[in-house]
């Protein structure tokens, strides 16, 4: 168990760089998720931390000690990978006590915490199979009981769910929350699943082509997104942005609708507003023009544009509702809901 | 057949039959002249069927010194000499080859590809091409007449190397960040990981290689003087010029057929792994 310092990483390629500065600072048993789109950079910075990328410049720390120079194997890191990794020839047992076997832990110490690993994962049962003859969740659990008998500082995840279907990867995301609890075990877990990311980690950084957007708790980003990145990203459907006009105090749609907000604000601006926090009301300035509705049981999402505009825009309401294509709906956006955010450098300007 | 036609399935039969019988004519040949006594074997017509002699001639070639005036050693010691070869050979060529496809494969160093096209290119040079130069070169460092000679300038493998570069570039790569993750240096990986991985075309190889050893002619007819190190192979075409003699077809249709029993020892034990090692991509 240890707290992780990253500072001021960078990583390139050659003349291209693809991480800039990077800096965390994570504390002991922390579960801290990486989240972007692919390409952002979020597998190199986990394989920076886990030792098997070289770290072009910056300090990467487990429990207080630089690490840059040591092998991964020195490390004390464990790392669960996206096609689990296992090695086809040995068993389930043999796997998961191969990084015990090099150490030179004694047989009966080896044989203890593998049992003790196979019982907190339930796959006692086939310990002697070979990895072909296991499912996707089940090789997904080796994988982790072989992170977990090596008793490590620090869990990397890098993408681990990726490879199931959707069921199971709820079942195993909820199983990897409570195991990383109950461990206790500093986590960095990979993913460009941002629904992954808000309900496993305790905070998340927010990677966009290799730059931090935000890095705070789930809640944070929710709710005070710092750029229009962050804000599109997390949350689903995704927020809406309208081209706005701000002139202290009233916000100026493109198609001359205004709304009361943005104090002391001048200027171009976006306006963000997210589809749940729409509320229908027959006088309100936001006014949709319905195209398709997608009927998902427990909401129905409305697609449209802002009247007047090509703009799309998306609506979540609650319960069925089953709007005609071409109407025109009101909804009223209430002013603690409002996100706005400079239209050139896309950070937030207010609230 | 994809198309069910009574008279497409007969005429694909009679094709295959006649390919068999073709392929094994000769075969049925040596095996009928080898159970003939000597002077049957020297009248018109050749025998189509076996003769009772067959015991007979395997006794005498197996044990007894071969050929009378030949020169040869006795069967059962040139079998020994084949063998000894063949094996060197295949798993010469089988450790030499999966050393440096691991190089080249897992390892950065200046000019890796460099030295992957240099090995690639020596496919061009095969013994017969560069049979002087070796010669001399094995002749200088006193190898002739000995199993090193006979089979350190054939274990060089391009086709091999390729092979398992091949193989290896199949495994993922997370495989070895696991390993180094777990800590196994370049040798346990090689050793615990890639080789475990490789089993089954480490099989498919040695057959092929251990065939390609066994009838090698060529190399070994120059290099082996003395006839205690010669090969059963180069042996069959020595009996045929045995000098001042009529040729004992018996013995020499009985040695060549002994020739074939080796190999096809070799392709029985190991049909299951060679077919899994030349289909099997499944990693």
């Amino acid at each position: 168990m240890a707290e992780i310092k990253l500072d001021s990483l960078i990583k390139s390629y050659g003349p291209d760089q693809v991480l800039h500065h990077v800096g965390a600072d994570i504390e002991d048993g922390e579960f801290i998720v990486i989240v972007g789109p692919s390409g952002c950079g979020k597998s190199t910075l986990l394989r920076m931390i886990a030792g098997l990328e070289t770290i072009t410049s910056g300090e990467v720390s487990i429990g207080g000690k630089v690490v840059n120079g040591l092998e991964p194997a020195d490390r004390d890191i464990a790392m669960v990978f996206q096609n689990y990794a296992l090695y086809p020839h040995m068993s389930v047992r043999q796997n998961m006590a191969y990084g015990l076997k090099i150490r030179g832990t004694p047989k009966a110490e080896i044989a203890r915490r593998v049992q003790e690993a196979a019982e907190i994962l339930e796959i006692g049962a086939f310990l002697d199979r070979k990895p072909r003859q296991l499912s996707g969740g089940q090789r997904q659990r080796v994988a982790m009981g072989r992170a977990i008998v090596r008793d490590p500082q620090v869990f990397l995840f890098d993408e681990p769910l990726s490879n199931l279907d959707a069921k199971l990867r709820v079942q195993m995301r909820l199983e990897i929350r409570k195991l990383q609890k109950r461990l206790g075990v500093t986590s960095i877990f990979v993913t460009h699943d941002q629904v992954e990311a808000m309900t496993l980690g305790d905070r998340l950084m927010v990677l966009n082509g290799g730059y931090v957007e935000q890095f705070g708790t789930p809640i944070e980003l929710y709710d005070r997104p710092e750029t229009v990145f962050v804000a599109g990203f997390i949350g689903s459907p995704a927020m809406n942005f309208l081209p706005a006009e701000a002139d202290g105090g009233v916000v100026t749609l493109a198609n001359g609708v205004s709304l009361p907000g943005a104090e002391g604000v001048r200027g171009k601006i976006t306006f963000g507003v997210r589809p749940e926090h729409l509320v229908p009301d027959a006088a309100g300035p936001i006014r949709v023009q319905v195209q398709v509705f997608e009927a998902l049981g427990a909401n129905t999402l409305v697609h449209g544009v802002l009247e007047g505009t090509d703009t799309e825009l998306v609506v979540s309401l609650p319960g069925h509702e089953t709007p005609t294509p071409g109407d025109v709906l009101c909804y009223a956006a209430p002013g603690e809901h409002h996100h706005l955010f400079d239209a050139e450098s896309g950070a937030r300007i207010a609230p | 057949m994809v198309e069910k036609r009574p008279g497409f399935t007969i005429v694909a039969h009679i094709v295959l039959i006649f390919g068999v019988a073709l392929v094994a004519l000769p075969v049925w040949i040596t095996f009928v002249g080898a159970s003939h006594d000597g002077a049957r074997m020297l009248q018109a017509p050749i025998p189509m069927w076996p003769g009772d002699q067959f015991f007979e001639n395997l006794r005498q070639t197996f044990f007894g010194r071969g050929l009378d005036g030949s020169r040869t050693a006795p069967v059962w010691m040139m079998m020994f000499n084949s063998l000894v070869m063949a094996m060197m050979i295949a798993v010469g060529k089988i450790a030499i080859s999966l050393l440096s496809a691991f190089a080249i494969v897992y390892f950065k160093f200046p000019f890796r590809m460099g030295f992957f096209w240099l090995i690639f290119i020596t496919l061009m040079l095969p013994v017969e091409v560069r049979i002087l130069p070796t010669f001399e070169v094995v002749a200088d460092l006193g190898m002739l007449n000995s199993y090193w000679g006979l089979t350190v300038p054939l274990i060089a493998s391009a086709t091999a190397t390729f092979m398992f570069r091949q193989v290896f570039l199949t495994i993922p790569d997370e495989m070895l960040e696991s390993a180094r993750i777990d800590g196994a240096g370049p040798m346990r990986f090689f050793w615990d990981i890639l080789l475990p991985l490789s089993r089954t075309n480490i099989a498919a190889l040695f057959v092929i290689l251990f065939i390609y050893g066994w009838n090698q002619y060529l190399w070994p007819l120059l290099i082996t003087t003395d006839p205690d190190m010669m090969t059963i192979v180069v042996s069959i075409k020595q009996m045929l010029e045995a000098s001042e003699q009529t040729p004992q077809w018996n013995i020499i249709m009985m040695t060549a057929l002994l020739a074939m029993v080796p190999p096809i020892f070799v392709v029985i034990a190991m049909q299951k792994l060679f077919v899994k090692g030349l289909t099997e991509t499944d990693k």
